[in-house]
């Protein structure tokens, strides 16, 4: 009996798992929505963080935050205060304490294995490239994938500056060509991507307007970096975006893993002319 | 020789040239317009000369809550296209453009051609842009071309539709 429940839990614990992961199990939306993006003055804002199916609405499962970085205008992290992860919503207050533009991000990297044991029997697992040293040494069979995920958001205080927006080099990220809090409807905006720190050429962008609850359509973008892995993106009204682009390749970071997948989503707030 | 004389026909073209627009003005009557509404906040204001690449060329006022209260400058990013093109730029006060918000009414201002800021603005084609917003209200934007220094006395007026009257541009070469 008593191992029964042990098993249930497990299986629990394992959903949960997969849950808090996000844009890697299903095809959920990860986002992270701030209260402003564009304020006169330094000071306060809050900041949702949720995952699920309709844009911009808490009704699934809040974003776990436990790999979260906030960057400042000079390229210096912040911390959050007042940070609670509730039933559908993780939410953190953040002070903006010099004028400039502030970088909102999640970003994982996690591995999923799949292998046999010396039993032979197939067995899962799931970890980081921290914690690869938990495989067995003699697994066989092997199948080790990587996916890295970033979801983004930005916020400037005062005048904008590009401190904060210089790429890490790792993963898919977003160069902005276009400053991320200098949208407005009808203005086409040149969002750049990188891989590893390199132009992303040929990669498949899709952006979808918020407020999804109140139209029968998606009305999402389809868009493809060019060469210089640019895309240019009219915005048709003022509202909240979400941006997401994905890369699978066999360039994982980590030489055990085969395949990878690179996610880079984020939420843009485009205001009326 | 001849490079001494091509000098003072240029000395002599820029003598021209300031005449011309020493005597130029530039005179604005902007209309906070009366409004049949439950709670009124008088608006925020912002009035410039843009360039044909929507740069700004001269802040010409800025009406706002001043005052010892910081909540002020809190809204002016509500101002948005004026926000984004000039405002966040800004230290407040602007010396000389910044000032309180102003009732229901007409309002004038003059600028000199010969004096700041206009006395920097190289002759060519703008627009005059006055953006309003109200607190619990709405948002407007009105722009008049022109060109400056005018050839000859022009008088330009556009009407706002909700949260501006009638602004009317005159302008004198």
């Amino acid at each position: 009996m008593n191992l029964m429940i042990g098993r249930a839990a497990r299986v629990r614990a394992f959903l949960a798992l997969l849950a808090c992961l996000p844009l890697v199990a299903h095809a959920h939306r990860a986002f992270i929505v701030p209260s402003e993006t564009v304020l006169s003055t330094t000071g306060w804002i809050t900041v949702d963080a949720a995952i699920s199916n309709d844009l911009f609405y808490f009704n699934h499962a809040p974003m776990r935050l436990d790999n979260l970085a906030i960057i400042g205008p000079a390229g210096a992290p912040l911390t959050p205060e007042n940070v609670n992860t509730g039933k559908f919503r993780s939410t953190f207050d953040l002070n903006l304490p010099t004028s400039g533009t502030y970088k909102i991000a999640m970003v994982n990297d996690a591995l999923m294995a799949q292998y046999e044991g010396p039993d032979g029997q197939r067995k899962r697992w799931r970890g980081s490239p921290a914690t690869l040293s938990e495989l067995p040494a003699n697994a066989r069979n092997l199948e080790l994938s990587q996916t890295q995920t970033r979801v983004e958001t930005f916020v400037t205080a005062g005048k904008p500056n590009d401190g904060a927006l210089k790429p890490t080099g790792i993963g898919l990220e977003l160069v902005p060509v276009t400053h991320p809090n200098d949208l407005f409807a009808g203005e086409a905006a040149t969002f750049g991507f990188t891989l590893d720190g390199k132009p992303a050429a040929n990669v498949k962008v899709t952006v979808v307007p918020g407020a999804s609850r109140y139209r029968n359509e998606q009305s999402s973008t389809e868009l493809t970096t060019d060469a210089a892995g640019k895309v240019s993106v009219t915005f048709p009204q003022a509202g909240m975006y979400w941006l997401q682009a994905t890369v699978q390749d066999d360039k994982p970071t980590v030489k055990a893993a085969k395949t990878r997948r690179a996610s880079y989503v984020a939420t843009f707030e485009v205001l009326p002319p | 020789m001849p490079c001494l004389l091509l000098r003072g026909s240029f000395a002599a073209a820029a003598i021209l040239l300031s005449a011309l627009s020493s005597a130029a003005e530039l005179s604005l009557a902007v209309e906070v317009p009366k409004l049949n509404v439950s709670e009124y906040h008088r608006p925020y204001v912002a009035i410039w000369v843009e360039r044909d690449d929507q740069s700004v060329a001269a802040n010409l006022a800025v009406w706002y809550e001043t005052g010892d209260r910081k909540e002020g400058t809190k809204y002016l990013n509500e101002l948005r296209q004026w926000w984004r093109r000039s405002g966040r730029e800004q230290t407040f006060p602007i010396d000389g453009v910044t000032g309180p918000t102003k009732p229901v009414g007409v309002h004038q201002l003059r600028f000199a051609g010969t004096q700041k800021p206009l006395a920097t603005l190289a002759p060519g084609h703008y627009t005059l842009v006055v953006e309003a917003a109200r607190e619990n209200g709405g948002r407007e934007v009105v722009r008049i071309p022109f060109q400056w220094p005018a050839k000859d006395a022009q008088s330009l007026q556009v009407k706002g539709e909700r949260e501006l009257g009638t602004v009317a541009l005159n302008l004198t070469p």
